[in-house]
This record gives structure tokens, sequence and C-alpha cells, in this order.
């Protein structure tokens, strides 16, 4: 029973609870556009005519919330330790990058292309991350300013590498950036009939098979957490320093470790694109932007592996209705509102209903055990005296 | 009997008429009562003393009388009016203040800034601090509190900053002054001084509310007390006619331990050892100076001093928590000084840290995972692979909490909701069931009701019996004079006396700890 208010209270009410406020707050704002609420929240359920233009929707809904799952996961890392890790987006473009060059350039044999190309790219943004980690620790240095500005860094980075080093030798001059081709036993294989068995037809493209890397690290990073001594020391430094300190935690490993692994998973979010769709980074071609989502997915689903999934899922629905928003004539930027929107309503709603959480918790306890047991008289064995 | 400044109001002569009178309070949350049928007079011109365990429901009942509670039953009376109090804004109006435990003050502002801090006098839109500063002077000359309304508060000692809190009070026109907890924080000179203080308003017609836990000094200062017990006003007592025994069980309806040592226990195995450390701030102050002492086996060796002399960071350079200038720590004959504190917990240091909040519980975390910080690498609780044994520390949450007496719902509780002589009962529960061989307790009974201070003390005794060698740090001179085998005073970061629990008495100490005698053989 308390376990189960307990979970119902911190776990997915609140999150109903927002899902709610953020509809009525985004029909507010859909009438101030002009547009009718009601048509348009049907529109985000068009999912196209034909039943290949269904399967394609399907695909394009789950593949899109792989980056979005992954980028959640490596912010809620940063979350759970007191880090604010702004910088998933620059360690995910810089990572892009580096496994996309790596799997285009160096030949490796099948069975062996793949798993080190993630590493790779695992390592690369690991790497990337550890300059805030050790700034912070040597210097004390703001994570947050840091990770800003090494995100602003990695844009001209990325630039000088893909006009020099990195360029694909076989473009021209004034052709944009972009890698050479990644060697084809790097390629990620997918699911071509994904959904077959829910009755749908083939979307014309096989979905991305990076998903089960994503469940995979889900997985591990949930289990990781709750059932680790890394996890519950990682745990304890987010949720009072002082005392993981006092009992043996040291606050600068830990801030350390917590970015390596953060920057690591955030390696992992432009893969799906260089290995499975691209085959490649292009400068034009790579999508920006999964770095900022993710810290509003880890938000919305409390920093928890499942919650972020789910998180990932409602935003890529949200994502790719933009275009079916556009059919009913309602901007398809109103799907950032409509994120915007969600995020605010879950900090608010987390924060009123933590703080009757924690009213409810001191009731149940004072309820429990009001008072020592009573010995003697009621009145007390009063003294020669007592005057009452 | 110290009753000369009774004297102008023996309670056999016609009383003052009550200036708050609380009838029959009941105060519900949900499912327990906390307050009920609360009776309580305060008149003017004398000391109400109220004293009672923790979750007894004094807090409760200042919260109703400071106006942050409403009560569901009974009435208010302000010199006889029924009064409604909907906020402390409506309390202070009716001349009610409180002087918080904690003292909530502006160290970069001045004395006089503070005080008119929030209640500002004014003249034409701007700030009159003359007039505040007129006012302030007439408070600290009727009172005697002697304050300077243009010292900056960083620089002043705790019982100085008590005064201002006491006079910002007084500024907003209190008639009524609840202090809670008010010697907590001073030595024994500086608590008379404060009875001084106290007398020195009765006499001008104030009314003191005084909580506190030190029996002692509510008998030397109060005029009546008033004890408080499972929620209700189970006594009114003279403080002439009763004895602290007597008081501590009608607080908690039974009989009462000592905290008194009984035999040695000490051997002559040195189990810690720290020799020469020194701890020097950037700013080039020594804030530990050439630090030495010795903990034997089954030994308590009791560290005395004003809070801010060290103590603190005497217990960072044992657990290797601040990077030490100088000097050694050897645990059991292997020297440490270079290890991590994870490496000495893990050699057998236990700690209960001074601030428990901030020190040593996750409070928005359940019980079984305050019960496993700090003990990762206890195998009962984790594989060697670094697996939490979640079930394992479930249930050994729960013996923990049956065997040292936690009384809370179970294992999955949140730490937060529980009183502080409970949580510092499963502090002490997973410390002393690691295995130590060394425990470190700092304040370890401090804000603990007397129920559990007699139950920490019991365990610490026990423990000692079984050869664990403890470095106990505490404000309580008596707790340190009654457990302790060796006792050391601690001063600027000196140890400055070296003396024997058995002959010495607060006094004593309380003149080492004030710096005004230096001795450092015994």
């Amino acid at each position: 029973m308390t376990r189960f208010r307990r979970v119902a209270v911190t776990g997915f009410l609140p999150a109903v609870l927002a899902l709610l406020v953020a509809v009525v707050l985004l029909g507010i704002v859909l009438r101030i556009l002009g547009a009718d609420p009601l048509t348009s929240l049907v529109a985000l359920f068009d999912f196209g005519e034909t039943p290949r233009a269904q399967a394609n929707q399907m695909r394009s809904w789950v593949n899109g919330s792989v980056p979005l799952f992954l980028s959640g996961l490596a912010v809620s890392i940063g979350f759970r330790m007191g880090l604010f890790n702004i910088g998933v987006e620059g360690q995910y473009r810089i990572a892009g990058l580096v496994a996309a060059w790596f799997a285009a350039t160096v030949a490796l044999p099948a069975f062996l292309a793949i798993p080190v190309t993630i590493v790779v790219g695992m390592a690369t943004g690991a790497l990337y991350a550890l300059i805030p980690a050790v700034l912070k620790v040597s210097r004390g240095v703001n994570e947050v300013i840091t990770t800003i500005m090494l995100n602003s860094i990695v844009g001209g980075l990325i630039a000088y590498l893909l006009r020099g080093p990195f360029r694909d030798p076989a473009l021209g001059d004034s052709a944009s950036g972009r890698t050479a081709g990644v060697r084809e036993e790097a390629w990620f294989p997918g699911f071509d009939n994904p959904f077959g068995w829910l009755g749908m037809d083939t979307p014309s493209r096989p979905l991305g098979g990076f998903l089960i890397v994503a469940v995979l690290v889900g997985v591990i990073v949930a289990v990781g957490l709750s059932r680790t001594r890394f996890g519950f020391n990682l745990r304890a430094s987010g949720s009072n320093p002082e005392a993981a300190a006092t009992s043996g935690v040291g606050a600068s490993r830990m801030i350390v470790q917590a970015m390596l692994i953060s920057g690591a998973i955030a390696g992992l979010v432009g893969l799906p694109q260089v290995l499975g769709d691209d085959h490649g980074y292009g400068a034009e071609s790579f999508a920006l932007g999964f770095g900022f989502s993710g810290i509003a997915v880890a938000l919305l689903g409390r920093n928890h592996p499942l919650g972020i999934g789910l998180a990932a899922i409602l935003f890529a629905f949200l994502n790719r209705s933009g275009p079916s928003l556009q059919n009913v004539n309602v901007p398809p930027s109103v799907v950032l509102i409509a994120q915007g929107v969600i995020v605010l309503s879950v900090v608010i709603v987390n924060e009123v209903l933590r703080r009757r959480l924690l009213r409810m918790e001191d009731r149940k306890a004072a309820a429990d055990h009001p008072a020592p047991p009573q010995q003697g008289a009621p009145s007390g064995t009063a003294p020669a005296g007592a005057s009452a | 009997m110290p009753s000369e400044a009774r004297e102008s109001l023996p309670l056999n002569e016609p009383l003052q008429a009550p200036v708050i009178e609380l009838r029959g309070i009941t105060k519900r949350f949900p499912g327990v009562v906390a307050n009920r049928d609360i009776d309580l007079v305060i008149r003017a011109g004398e000391v109400h003393a109220l004293v009672g365990e923790n979750g007894a429901g004094k807090s409760t009942l200042m919260k109703v009388l400071y106006g942050m509670y409403r009560p569901e039953e009974g009435e208010i009376l302000v010199n006889g009016t029924p009064t409604t109090f909907r906020g402390p804004n409506d309390s202070i109006a009716a001349g009610v203040g409180m002087v918080h435990q904690h003292f909530m003050l502006a160290d970069n502002f001045t004395v006089l800034e503070n005080i008119i801090l929030g209640s500002e006098p004014r003249s034409g839109g701007r700030i009159d601090l003359e007039a505040g500063r007129a006012r302030i002077d007439d408070i600290s000359r009727d009172y005697g509190l002697g304050l300077d309304p243009d010292a900056v508060v960083e620089d002043l000692t705790v019982a100085d900053r008590q005064r201002i809190e006491i006079a910002k009070v007084l500024f907003r026109g209190a008639r009524v002054l609840i202090l809670d907890e008010p010697t907590a924080v001073l030595v024994p000179q500086e608590v008379d001084e404060l009875f001084e203080h106290l007398r020195e308003m009765t006499a001008e017609g104030l009314a003191i509310v005084f909580i506190s836990h030190k029996l002692d000094e509510v008998l030397k200062v109060a005029d009546v007390i008033t004890v408080i017990r499972r929620g209700t006003t189970v006594s009114t007592v003279d403080p002439r006619s009763v004895t602290a025994r007597q008081l501590a069980e009608l607080m908690v309806g039974s009989e009462l331990p000592k905290p008194d040592t009984r035999d040695s226990t000490v051997t002559d195995k040195v189990q810690l050892s720290v020799a020469g450390v020194s701890l020097v701030a950037p700013s080039g102050k020594k804030i530990l100076d050439d630090i030495s002492f010795d903990v034997h086996q089954g030994e308590v060796a009791g560290f005395a001093g004003v809070e801010g002399n060290g103590q603190s960071e005497l217990v960072g350079a044992l657990l290797g928590l601040v990077k030490l200038n100088a000097g050694r720590v050897i645990v059991d004959g292997r020297d440490v000084s270079d290890e991590s504190t994870i490496a000495r917990r893990n050699l057998g240091i236990a700690v209960v840290p001074e601030d428990r909040h901030r020190q040593a519980l996750l409070l928005t975390s359940p019980l079984w995972e305050n019960r496993i910080l700090g003990h990762t690498h206890d195998p009962r609780l984790f594989t060697s692979w670094g697996w939490l044994k979640k079930r394992a520390a479930v249930s050994d949450t729960a013996r923990i909490m049956s065997g040292y007496d936690v009384r809370a719902p179970g294992p999955d509780t949140l730490a937060g909701s529980l009183s502080g002589g409970n949580q510092q009962k499963l502090i002490l529960g997973r410390e002393l069931e690691s295995e130590a061989s060394i425990l470190i307790a700092a304040h370890p009974t401090r804000g603990v009701d007397v129920g559990a201070q007699a139950a920490i003390w019991e365990r610490i005794r026990a423990a000692r019996a079984g050869g664990l060698a403890t470095v106990l740090i505490s404000a309580d001179l008596e707790e340190l004079i009654g457990l302790s085998d060796t006792l050391y005073v601690i001063y600027r970061g000196a140890l400055v006396a070296k003396l024997d629990p058995a002959s010495v008495t607060p006094q004593i100490l309380g003149t080492y700890m004030t710096g005004a005698a230096t001795e450092v053989s015994a």
C-alpha cells in the first residue's frame, strides 16, 4: 500500500497529470493561433492514407524516438549526480563525426566493424565530456558554462574537420562538407518488416536496428543505477554530496565518472543515423538538436530509464506529426510549443506533488508512532508540588 | 536553589493576569493527534519552561502559539480576549515573538541592519537608521543586552548573535518571547549570562517561554515548568519542588539512566593514534594546531570545546575529508594519512557526523538506502562484484530498526520523515553494526529526546565494553564527563588540556573552553 502510493505519486501520476495540464494549455495556444484545437488534436494522430504511408509513419516515429531516448538517458545520468550536462549536444555531434570517419576509413573484419565503431563513438563522447568534468573538479568551473561553450566550439571543430582531415577526398572544393561513406561492414542492419506482427505493411525503408542497442543501454543503466554499488554511490552523491563524501564516496571521482558515462551514452545518439541511415556524416544532413531535446525528455521521464523511454516516444510522436499539422493549416512549430509546454507542466506538477508526498510521509510516520509507549497512570507520576 | 530572581514573584502571592492563555488546544494531523487538550497559562514577568521529549508535541504547540498552525479545538486568549492567529504576522501583532534555535542573521550586515531588517523604521520613504538605532539602544539598555549597533555580525560570538535575535524580536514589540533551545549553542558561562538577561526581561514585565532539553538549566531559570508528554500537558510544576530526575521521569513516564560509564574498560592497545596533525587555512589561520592523542581499545576520548574551534575539521582529518598540512593518522598501527575516506572506513572507522541531515542521511531516500550509505563494501549488503543485495539490505535495516528501537513504519519509510532521535538511532545502528574498531561520534545526542539519548549512551557504553575506541565530540558537558575515559579540551584548533573526567566539573571545563586557562598535562 505504502509502496504503491509512493510509486503512484512519484512515478506515472505526475506525468499523466502534467500531460493533461499541457493538453489544456496547448488547446488555449491553438485557439489563440486561430486553429481549432480538436481538429489539430485529430491531425496529430493522422498516419496517412495508404498502408505503406502508415508503415512509414510508424517507422519514422520509432526511429525518431531512439536518439531522443539515448540523449535523455545521457542527460539523466548527469542529473542523477546533480550535474547539468548541457553538452550532450556537442558530445553527440563530435562523436557522430569521429565514428563516421572511423567507419569510413578503418577496415575491420565484419563482426568487429560495428562494435568497434560504437566503442569509438562512445569514447569520443566520453572524452569530450571529460573536459568539463576535469575543469569542474580541478578548477571548480561550473559545468553548465563549460558544456555550453564546448557545444559552440564543436560547431567550429566539425567545420574544420569536414574541410580538412575528415573530408571525403572525392568531394569537390565547393561541395558542403561530408565524410567518405561508411564501409559496408559497419552499416547497421535494420528490420525489413518490423510491423508485420501488427498486420501492417512493410515500410519503404527498414526500421533502424539501433533500437536494440538503445533498449540494451536503457536496461543496463536502469539496473546499474538501482542495483549496483556504483549506481548507489552516484545517486547518493546526487542527493546529498556531503553525506556521500562523509561516507567515503569522493565527489570528484563521482563527477568524473558520471560525466564519462553521460558522454559515452551521448556518443551513441548520432550513430543510428551515421551507421544506419546516412552511412556517413554530412554537415547538411546530420540532424541537430537531440542534445537539447534530451534535457526535456530526461525531465519528463523523471530521470528514470523507463520514463525516459516513454517521454522519448511521446516527443518523437509529436515531432512526426509536424507535417500532419500543416495539413490542417497549423504551423508545424506548434510541436515545439507543445514540447515546451509539456516540460513546464511536468516541472510544476512534480514540485507540487513532491511537496504533497513529503507531507504525506511525515503524517504517516507521525500517525504510526505518535509518541513513546505510555507507562504508568495517564496523568503521570506528578511529584509533590505539582499544581495541575 | 537559585531563587533570588524569583523572590519578587512567589507563587503564593496574587498572580499576574495571564498574557497568553491556551485552553484545550487540540491539533490533529490526519490519523494523529499532535496536540490534545493543551492548557497553558503564560503570565507576564515569568519564565515559563516547556519540557518534553522530541515528538511529544512541543514544536506543534509552539507553532500553534506562533500562528503557524491553527488548532481544531480550543482557544487562544491574548490578555483575556479570544484571538485567532492566521499566521506569524498575527502573533507578532499580538506581541508573541520567537527566537529560533538556528539563528537567521545576515553575516555581512551590522547589528543595526540585522535587527531592523524586515521592519525598517521609515521616514519619507527612506529607512530611518537613526530611529532604529535609538530604539535598539533603548532595548539594549532596558534589558542589559549590551549591543553595539554598528558591529558586523560575522565578527561576533554565538552568544552575541543570540542577543541580536532576542533584540530583533523585542524590536518588533514582543511581550512574550519563545526561546527554542536557547542554550544548545552556549558554554556554561554564556548560559549564565543569558539567564541574567532573561531575568532583566521578566523584571520588565515580559513573559518568556523557554524550551529546553537541559533540565538542570530549566530548574535554574524557570518560574514555572510545564511538562508535555504524548501531545498533552501532563503537569505544571514549581521548579523549587522538583528535581531534574523527577522532571525527566515526568517527561518519559518512566525511570531513566544516567550517562555514567562505570568500570574502566580501557586496554593498553592503541587503536587510533593522531600525531602532530595540523591544518592551516589559506589565510594562514591555524585551524588544527599540532594535535596529538591516542585512543585505546575500550576507551572513550571526549573532546570538549566551544563550537568552531576545530572540532569539525578534526573529524574531517580523521576521515580523510581534508588535506592536512602536517601530521599522521594511524589506525591500528597502520598509517592511513594518505588513504582515501572509503579506505579508512573499510579499515573500521565508523562515524556519527555532527549534522545528521547534511552529513549522514539521504532524507528523500528510504531507510534501507540510508542503511547502506557508507557501507557499500559490507559483504552482507553487496557482493564482491558490487551487486546490491536488496533483500538482505532491507531485512538488515529491519533488524537494526528493531535492535536500536528506530520507530518508523518500515525500511521503506523516507528518512526525512523520522524524528531526530529515530534518525540518530538508525545512524548509530548502521555504524555500530559494521564491525568497526573506531567510532567517531560528533554530538551523538544533539537534538535528541531523553529516551533516545539514554539509548544512544547505552549503545556507546556497550560498544566500549566490546573494545571500541571512541572519539566523542560533544557540546553537552554532562555527556562528555559521564561517558569519557579521557577528556581533552580543544581551543582555537589546539588541545589545551587533558583532564580526568572523574575529577572535572563543567565549570572547570568551561574555563578551558573559553581559553581562560591552559594546561596540557594531567
